[in-house]
């Protein structure tokens, strides 16, 4: 329930409904979108990415001298858990064709392309199979596939919509696998919200200009994920998984091929060794790391693993100084603060609104715009409603979608949101949310190609963990479509790669020669990456915790 | 430190300007976690609470927000002889709450060849005859953090009704509750999945319009409309892009 001096603003969100719902019925255009000035201007003077301090150059490694966002530097500036010292790589506890890295959406499409042609796999994952941000998308996954909608219209979105940064042959790759993405995952029991004709339905995202939306009602990622999940578990000969077993370096061979990873087991700390013939890092992102102190939508685990490893062993980065915060975090009541709320939401036709019921931007722009706008309504213009802890938000009203596509609809359509908030006595059918932007996706990652290889040979990357896709914004739902094309590829590219690879003398060279470099540069830390978990500890507690370290999960 | 602070109450999206509104006083609460007691806020998550006592979870906990079913938690409260059952991330604490969590569980799930198998109440019978000695207790029911209608999705697969149980279950996050509180047994989750799965593949109806456009990519429609955007300079993309139409 809202607090008792929330109800002035309330009100004036009920009062301006009625216009609102006409004009939105009305076809014509709700709010003028922005012009390219305009974009320009507000993510130059709000968005988080544009502060000074936001970005520090890294001082050694592939991307050496570049600025990357602060806390990416910090945590490749830091030293491993190990040393080469420790290891007999002589006879490898584990051996297969290709070590998959997490255990996400990535990790599993490529599996199963993988086990089609009869080539065996590992997954290690950290945490479970499928605990992965993957799994909580919940709007949706973009395909072209209307007849309006040629997959060109869609390239131009999404590189559009990346600031006409991303990799072309990477846009390509995406928007030109979208349609048989989408027959793939229904082939494989994906149930996708139809017409009783057949016909798909399709939704407007921010930046979209063709709905081509495609979802399973608000549990899109669960849905597409838990299949991709129950497939791999029908191939146990095939697919080995171990969960609870990050890697957290990755094995060279004397070539420089990239020949598998050491294994960390989280609950008994030992290390395994694993050899490969072709490795993929699809660990995801990073929003545990909560730069700038923003909330996280993300997942528990992802703390951007992928990155350093792949980055110690050489592989270069990409667009490491972009960060994207999705506009609609939550932030009242204080228990689900930064919990993602669907863009669908905005697809649908909700509007966000100012404190006076007011609409002050167009609902549907890119989601590094649409933040911004969030921030400077809430921070310059002063008109953003303050919630009882101190954090600040705008309405983002629900009801009017109810009245645009009838009763019931919100229950249909979102059920998972419309339960998150009447846990607390929010019936979004009736009352508003109150959000503002949460960090929510990595846009840059390891450079890839349209083939997923890096430029270390038999080093694939997919999803997240990825950099070139989106350039520096990612538009909603190509991060669910974006997973399932390179998961693909590499499953592909990588099993073409372990069936012709001579693997030679295995190495961990790498590693020490980090920790040279580190040391030649004069860097002096104390952290320990990959991080592995975040710690949420009260700082009373951790005083009083005196032979803990707080380095990762490392004691 | 491998992270920045980041503790109980992780900082809030910036927090501008103080205004007169007053956060209200931390009242606490006492939990007992996994029999040991903990003095925590009366307003937090089972799974903030947990943290707040200095844990440090591994198993437990995933997306955090109600999607992966890695907290399922049981829970009993103080002069009450029911068994409570609800997700650690999105149940608010009690004052002499009892819970232990149940990260993992035991459900067998039957292999099979999604390619082979047909949408029917056979393959029900031939890959979970558990299924079959329901009682219909309606204990799952009761147990389900989503309050989705267990039971009922149950009997439709011992009827074979494959989109009934895909319905219901649609927004199983596969926590397992439902499961360790079933008499006759049987995995619920596992056969909400398999149904979805047979219902997704053989009985949601074919789209026309997605069989067409994939026709189109086969014979390379597009090859040359790609060719030209991609040989595209920045500057006439951008205006081909601030000046295409909306739909
Ligand atoms: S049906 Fe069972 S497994 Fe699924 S959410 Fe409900 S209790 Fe959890
Ligand atoms: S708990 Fe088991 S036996 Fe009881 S209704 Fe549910 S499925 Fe049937
Ligand atoms: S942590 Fe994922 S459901 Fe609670």
């Amino acid at each position: 329930m809202y607090p008792e001096y929330m109800s002035e603003s309330l009100e004036k969100v009920t009062q301006s409904r009625n216009k609102r719902f006409e004009l939105a019925k009305s076809g014509k255009p709700i709010y003028p979108p922005m012009n390219a000035e305009e974009r320009e201007d507000v993510l130059n003077k709000f968005h988080p990415d544009y502060k000074v301090e936001s970005r520090r150059k890294v001082r050694i490694g592939p991307n050496k001298g570049e600025l990357l966002t602060t806390e990416v530097t910090d945590m490749l500036e830091s030293h491993s858990r190990i040393t080469s010292k420790l290891f007999d790589l002589t006879s490898p506890d584990y051996e297969t064709d290709i070590l998959i890295i997490g255990g996400g959406g990535a990790g599993c499409a490529a599996a199963i392309i993988a086990q089609q042609q009869g080539v065996k796999s590992i997954i290690s994952t950290k945490l479970r199979l499928g605990d992965a941000n993957s799994m909580m998308s919940q709007g949706g996954m973009q395909a072209a596939v209307t007849p309006q909608d040629p997959p060109t219209k869609h390239y131009l979105d999404a590189i559009g919509g990346g600031h006409f940064d991303n990799k072309p042959e990477l846009v390509r790759a995406l928007t030109e696998d979208g349609p048989d993405v989408a027959k793939w995952l229904e082939e494989l029991g994906v149930v996708w919200d139809k017409a009783d004709d057949g016909t798909l339905q399709v939704l407007h995202g921010g930046g979209t200009s063709r709905k081509r939306m495609l979802s399973c009602r608000d549990y899109t990622g669960a849905i597409i994920l838990r299949t991709l999940m129950d497939e791999i578990r029908n191939h146990p000969e095939e697919i080995t998984i171990l969960e609870f077993m990050p890697i957290i370096e990755l094995l060279l061979d004397h070539k420089g091929q990239c020949a598998g990873g050491v294994l960390y087991n989280l609950e008994t700390e030992e290390y395994f060794t694993v050899k490969a013939k072709a490795t993929m890092i699809a660990t995801g992102g990073y929003g545990r790391l909560h730069i700038r102190g923003f909330d996280t939508t993300n997942h528990y685990g992802a703390t951007g693993d992928g990155l350093v490893m792949a980055y110690k062993a050489g592989a270069k980065l990409m667009y490491m100084d972009s960060v994207q915060y999705h506009p609609t975090g939550s932030v009242f009541p204080e228990q689900i603060a930064g919990f993602l709320i669907t863009e669908k939401i905005r697809g649908a036709g909700g509007q966000p609104l100012n404190k006076d019921g007011e609409i002050f931007v167009f609902p549907r722009e890119p989601r590094d715009v649409e933040s911004s706008a969030f921030i400077r309504e809430c921070l310059e213009r002063n008109n953003g409603i303050q919630t009882p802890s101190g954090r600040v938000g705008i309405w983002l009203d629900s009801p009017l979608i109810e009245m645009l596509h009838g009763e019931g609809y919100i229950n249909k359509q979102f059920p998972a949101m419309h339960r998150q908030f009447i846990r607390y006595g929010i019936d979004i059918t009736q009352e508003p949310m109150l959000v503002y932007p949460s960090l929510h996706y990595q846009n840059g990652g390891i450079e890839i190609n349209e083939k997923t290889e890096t430029n270390i040979p038999g080093l694939f990357v997919a999803g997240e963990a990825s950099g070139g896709v989106h350039g520096r914004n990612r538009l909603m739902g190509n991060s669910v479509l974006d997973y399932n094309v390179f998961g693909r590829r590499t499953g592909k590219y990588a099993s073409e790669y372990a069936t012709k690879a001579k693997i030679g003398t295995l190495s961990l060279e790498h590693v020490d020669k980090y920790e040279k470099a580190l040391k030649d540069a004069r860097i002096k830390t104390k952290r320990v990456s990959p991080i592995l978990l975040p710690y949420y500890t009260p700082e009373d507690v951790r005083k009083r915790q005196l032979t803990a370290c707080y380095e990762g999960t490392l004691r | 430190m491998a992270t920045k602070k980041t503790a109980k109450k992780k900082p809030a999206s910036p927090k501008k300007k103080k205004t007169k509104i007053e956060a209200p006083e931390e009242v606490m609460a006492t939990v007992f976690i996994m029999g040991k007691a903990h003095k925590v806020p009366a307003d937090a998550t089972i799974m903030g609470a947990i943290e707040y006592a200095g844990y440090q979870l591994k198993r437990g906990a995933g997306c955090r927000e109600g999607f992966c079913g890695a907290c399922a938690t049981v829970y009993r409260l103080p002069g009450d002889y029911k068994i409570y059952t609800g997700l650690a991330c999105t149940t608010l604490v009690e004052d002499r709450m009892w819970l232990s969590q149940l990260p993992t569980f035991p459900g067998q799930k039957a292999i099979y060849d999604i390619d082979k198998i047909e949408p029917s109440v056979e393959t029900i019978q031939m890959l979970y005859p558990e299924v079959f000695r329901c009682v219909a207790c309606n204990t799952c029911t009761k147990a389900c953090p989503q309050d989705l209608e267990v039971m009922d999705y149950i009997q439709a697969a011992m009827r074979g009704d494959i989109e009934m149980v895909m319905d219901l279950s649609f927004d199983c996050i596969c926590c397992g509750l439902c499961a360790i509180r079933c008499p006759a047994e049987i995995v619920q989750y596992n056969v909400g999945l398999l149904a979805k799965r047979l219902y997704g593949k053989y009985l949601s109806p074919k789209s026309k319009e997605l069989e067409k456009r994939i026709r189109e990519m086969k014979r390379d429609k597009y090859d040359k409309e790609y060719q030209e955007l991609l040989k595209t300079k920045k500057k006439d993309l951008k205006k081909i892009y601030y000046e295409r139409d909306l739909e």
